[in-house]
């Protein structure tokens, strides 16, 4: 702590922060512009300077920097000294020097930090009338923008694409006030977390592509506080809608999650909910076809259906809401309830649940991964099945230049220092894979090979941290040695990480992490245990101890069952193609989804679902934490007839109708409620968020922003006759800029907005994404009303470690049936994204990888097409030759088009020439 | 005593009030014989809105959204599209609800290019309120309105067909980053 004088105020900060970074956290404003919390200070923009006194009684003071000063006790600046405000308004007129007369058309404009720190300096009036200096943009792919005019050369892109995100491709070019920030040749950025360069930008030079189409400004959305579905880490998000389409994600501040950043999969993923073929009526089959109904004839079909059946099944689903597989489990009852997951998944997912829940450590957060100082990195591809986990890991690696700066006795936020001294050392991270990853140009060692043989390095390492855990026999000497190596560099460490996940599609390989975070644990070390899931709900779907879905799919094969609910998923896509239709052609089909999908196409009855931003639902991240999504918009506002609804409404509707009790007006609380009454294991959903009855200062949290332009205007093409704005019975927010629109303030805890509430960063004077730092406890720390989302179990800090003494055999090099291996893919493997447009451009296309060694046998070359037989189906690809697999192995990439779903451990036979 | 002195003022005012009316009748009159009369309205009257074109003849709207900010009465909606073949900012709908508006003349001067203009016509009224409702095809007129010179993509920074960088008035051209010349 340490003491300041503001402006003669006297205030406590943390001294070890910069001045800019205290007067923020206390609430003050200093323009600024290349400071960035997560980026640190370089200086480079001279927007943000005091004026410094030595003392009490120093009047002449001098200017300094704010973001460059430490905070220490015995400071005295002024941010109102007259002097300083000149400085900065002229800062600000050579900065728009040469800027271009863009804003109308610039997207940008109206949540610009520019335009925000441009009001707030004061310059007003452009006395600077020669020439512009111009520049030539880029095509840098599908996701972003390219306007180099209105640079302002902060080099906060540079900051944040080469050093905090590891991006290769991109740099800045040019001399003096020439400088020039783009790749070396136009093209797309490589990067995963490129979406974040147009909300670290202060400017309109780097702007979100998938918005530009159908863009509007930022006051005109619509805002609910959301949930990415794209992979399982739940990071925040902050959807925009527009005239019933969602327009763009932006950023939604969690300081336990995702803080500032987001992976370009989940910011731009959202264009599934605005295609066109997606159901928004109810069906019903006829003659073979799918036909348009209304919902009163699909709901008396379903009555009629499910009263009349003997034995329904019902079939969930991990990118289902805990509340839509809950009403489902009410509906058919618990044991007809079968897990949406594939069988093999489903046995991963308990495993990995009960290693979290049973074990003595618990899950970390995505948070806190990145102040780890080792880490072991086992069995998952973290990059391509939790992307922003790679982003958090290199955070890990790059913490080594945090002990430098500290050695030389400099402040951590020292941006500058910290990338001379660091240069290209980082922390020990360890990767095993059966494939090079993208975190490979960090890592101190990589060790590709099958899954088992990473699962008996795992266990080894294990076992040299605490001899009680089960010894590997067998290993060879190089191996051994290297388990020795990652076992002491663990031990060494303060805080070492060991991250895995159901992605390797091995139990061995999750015990085997088990056991080293456990021995760890054993060895009294604070572990960061962090497992990746298959999909966004997969935890919470598991934690309802569902029966594995071929029990299901047998019992509609063999008539037990007869009719079979699916909410919300594609059940080709859990198991093979036959056993699918061999189940539904037999059963009646009743499907409740939003995607039109193979499944959807065998359905009796199909009753159109709500996606993420259309309704309400938690969901259960990888950590065990529960965390709620609210509604968006209303979708019949501009569409009456559309019928789409929230899959747990759908189904206690149909629950009121097979019971015939009127009661079919369930609210989002009441059916949360019931969930956590009837499972004791999610007793603590119902604090996720605040209830709908929850309020403000009496009021509802707004939806929009108060600038929300064309009230009476949007839908008058409709009727001139406005209808009430739409209402809201399941949450504390309004449809509507009425409700509660502030930050809150320290000491009035009465006019907190709960972190949960928050639907989109705006304070007055901040529309960038900047505001966040107006709802934060301190700028970068947690947001002032808690950061959203429970954790369902604590810490079984008493259990005692029962390590897991399953060795699996090492694995077996055959080349004649080589092990075919899905590569999992950032954009692909994940259903819903890969419907976005955008992202389905990225997607790669189909081939199979094999090393040399394998090619030479076969006599292939690279692009040679070779005809690959994988569980019965053919297919002809071409070759990508790639060293970096083991023997004995090829892999295909998961959701590349006309790649099936390969079964974890598929055999695969290769015939060179194409499939005939 | 004040009873008797405030009817007396009372009644006093009455005959003033009385007499200035009466003298009213010599007075210049200020109403018209509306309609077979149309009084003089400038042209600054603020009456029915209207998009209107540049002097080049394209429209001169960039749906920037500013006059739909600044509406009070939220009467202005429209759509943001890009033109394929230049790259223009344009409207891909616009919507004024006239049943809405109060002709305060906001959008006018929040609309940095002029394209949204108020007219002196103010026979809007209709029989059914519906009609009050003005889509992009009953805003758009063909020419400049009261401003004639003012075309924004000649100041703008950002390019479109047939005007690089460089191009725009005031802009040098376009930096070679490969030069290290000062
Ligand atoms: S970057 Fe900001 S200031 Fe510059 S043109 Fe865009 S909106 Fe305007
Ligand atoms: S492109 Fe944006 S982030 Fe990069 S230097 Fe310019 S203004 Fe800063
Ligand atoms: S890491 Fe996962 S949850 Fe986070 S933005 Fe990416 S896809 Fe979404
Ligand atoms: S302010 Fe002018 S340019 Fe902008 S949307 Fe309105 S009419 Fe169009
Ligand atoms: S923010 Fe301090 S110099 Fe840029």
């Amino acid at each position: 702590m340490a003491t300041i004088h503001v402006d003669g105020k006297e205030y406590e900060v943390d001294g070890s922060d910069n001045l800019l970074h205290a007067c923020l956290s206390l609430g003050l404003n200093i323009p600024y512009f290349c400071w960035h919390p997560a980026l640190g200070s370089v200086g480079a923009c001279r927007q943000c300077a005091v004026k410094q006194f030595k003392d009490a009684d120093d009047t002449r003071g001098r200017l300094v920097m704010s973001c460059l000063t430490s905070a220490t006790t015995g400071t005295y600046i002024s941010i109102t000294d007259p002097e300083a405000v000149a400085f900065r308004a002229s800062v600000d007129e050579f900065l728009m020097a040469n800027h271009p007369h863009d804003c109308p058309v610039c997207e940008e404009g109206g949540h610009c930090h520019l335009q925000d720190m441009t009001v707030m300096t004061g310059h007003s009036l452009r006395r600077y009338h020669f020439t512009k200096r111009t520049h030539l943009n880029q095509d840098l792919g599908p996701f972003i923008n390219h306007e180099m005019n209105r640079c302002i050369a902060c080099y906060r892109c540079d900051r944040f694409y080469r050093e905090y995100a590891g991006g290769t491709d991109f740099g800045v070019f040019g001399a003096h006030d020439n400088v020039y920030f783009g790749r070396p040749t136009p093209g797309t950025l490589e990067n995963e977390f490129s979406g974040n360069l147009t909300e670290v930008c202060p400017t309109g030079v780097f702007t979100d592509k998938t918005h530009s189409e159908r863009y509007v400004r930022k006051w005109d959305m619509q805002y609910a506080p959301s949930v990415c579905m794209h992979c399982s880490l739940g990071c925040n998000v902050s959807p925009g809608e527009r005239y019933g389409e969602i327009r763009r994600i932006e950023n939604r501040y969690n300081g336990t999650i995702n803080h500032y950043f987001l992976c370009d999969r989940g910011r731009f993923g959202y264009g599934y909910t605005n295609r066109k073929d997606r159901p928004r009526v109810a069906f019903i089959a006829q003659d073979g076809k799918l036909a348009q109904a209304s919902t009163e004839d699909a709901r008396a079909r379903l009555g009629g259906l499910l009263r009349g059946a003997k034995h329904v099944v019902g079939i969930g689903s991990p990118r289902a809401s805990l509340e839509s597989n809950f009403a489902l489990r009410e509906l058919v009852g618990a044991e007809n309830f079968f897990d949406g997951h594939s069988d093999a998944e489903h046995v991963l997912v308990a495993q990995a649940i009960a290693i979290l829940r049973d074990g003595p450590v618990a899950s970390t957060t995505l948070k806190a991964l990145e102040s780890g100082d080792a880490a072991l990195v086992l069995g998952e591809d973290v990059m391509q099945t939790a992307p922003r986990a790679a982003l958090s890991l290199r955070q890990a690696a790059r913490g080594l230049g945090q002990k430098l700066l500290a050695q030389q006795k400099l402040q951590h936020w020292q941006a500058g220092a910290l990338e001379n001294l660091a240069q290209d050392h980082y922390n020990p991270i360890f990767v095993t894979a059966t494939h090079a990853t993208r975190l490979d140009p960090i890592a101190t060692e990589t060790c590709r090979a099958a899954v088992e043989d990473q699962a008996r390095l795992g266990l080894a390492v294990a076992h040299f941290i605490d001899p009680a855990a089960p010894a590997v026999a067998g290993l060879d000497a190089a191996t051994e040695a290297r388990a020795q190596r990652i076992a002491e560099c663990l031990l060494a460490a303060e805080r070492p990480l060991v991250v895995s996940g159901t992605g390797a599609g091995s139990a061995e390989i999750l015990q085997a992490a088990a056991n080293v975070a456990w021995a760890l644990h054993a060895r009294g070390k604070t572990v960061g245990f962090f497992l990746a899931f298959p999909e966004a709900n997969s935890f919470g779907l598991g934690l309802m101890d569902a029966r594995p879905l071929g029990e299901a799919l047998d019992a509609l094969a063999n008539g037990a069952a007869e009719v079979a609910i699916v909410v919300e998923n594609d059940l080709f896509r859990r198991a093979p193609t036959a056993r699918v239709e061999a189940a539904l052609d037999k059963a009646r089909l009743v499907v409740v989804d939003h995607q039109d999908t193979p499944t959807t196409r065998h359905a009796e009855v199909l009753l159109p679902a709500a996606t993420v931003f259309e309704g309400d639902g938690t969901v259960v991240n990888n950590e065990g934490r529960a965390q709620r999504y609210f509604q968006v918009f209303d979708t019949a506002y501009y569409h009456p007839d559309i019928a789409t609804t929230e899959s747990w409404r759908w189904l206690r509707r149909l629950l009121s109708d097979v019971r015939g009790d009127g009661h079919d007006a369930s609210t989002f609380d009441e059916v949360s409620s019931a969930c956590a009454a009837v499972l004791p294991q999610f007793t603590a959903i119902t604090k996720a968020a605040p209830q709908a009855k929850f309020r403000i200062l009496g009021l509802k949290a707004a939806r929009t922003p108060h600038r929300y332009s064309g009230r009476t205007a949007m839908r008058a093409n409709l009727s001139v006759h406005e209808p009430r704005a739409s209402q809201d019975a399941d949450s504390p927010l309004a449809f509507s800029m009425e409700g509660f629109n502030g930050t809150g303030t320290d000491n009035t805890p009465a006019d907190q907005r709960p972190g949960a509430l928050v639907s989109y960063a705006w304070a007055p004077g901040w529309n960038s994404p900047q505001a966040w730092n107006k709802f934060q406890d301190e700028v970068g720390g947690h947001l002032r009303g808690g950061d959203p989302g429970v954790h369902l179990f604590t810490a079984n800090t008493q259990a005692s470690t029962t390590y897991f003494t399953h060795i699996p055999a090492a694995f077996v090099v055959d080349n004649t049936t080589p092990r075919v291996v899905a590569l999992p893919q950032i954009f692909g493997s994940e259903l819903l994204s890969s419907r976005a447009e955008p992202v389905a451009s990225r997607i790669t296309e189909a081939y199979v990888a094999m090393n040399g060694t394998l090619a030479a046998t076969l006599s292939l070359a690279e692009h040679d097409s070779v005809a690959v037989t994988i569980a019965g189906s053919v297919l002809s690809l071409p070759v990508r030759i790639s060293d970096a697999l083991p023997d004995g192995i090829i892999g295909v990439p998961d959701g590349a088009p006309g790649i099936p779903r390969i079964a974890t451990g598929a055999q695969a036979t290769l015939k060179v020439g194409a499939a005939a | 005593m004040n009873d008797i002195k405030r009817i007396l003022i009372g009644f006093w005012s009455n005959l003033v009030t009385l007499w200035l009316i009466f003298a009213h009748l010599w007075r210049h009159k200020d109403t018209v014989n509306y309609p077979e009369e149309m009084p003089y309205l400038p042209p600054r009257y603020r009456g029915r809105i209207i998009l209107t074109r540049d002097p080049d003849g394209d429209e001169r709207c960039v749906a920037c959204n500013l006059c739909a900010a600044v509406c009070p009465v939220g009467c202005i909606s429209l759509q943001k599209a890009e033109r394929p073949e230049d790259g223009r900012w344009y409207p891909e709908w616009f919507r004024i609800n006239f049943s809405r508006c109060i002709y305060c003349g906001f959008c006018e001067e929040a609309c940095p290019t002029a394209a949204i203009q108020l007219t002196p016509d103010f026979e809007l009224a209709e029989y059914d309120r519906q009609n009050m409702v003005y889509e992009k095809e009953h805003l758009l007129i063909s020419g400049t309105g009261k401003y004639h010179d003012y075309n924004f993509y000649r100041v703008a920074g950002m390019s479109i067909a047939g005007k690089p960088k460089g191009a725009a008035e005031s802009e040098a051209q376009p930096i070679d980053v490969k030069s290290l010349l000062p």
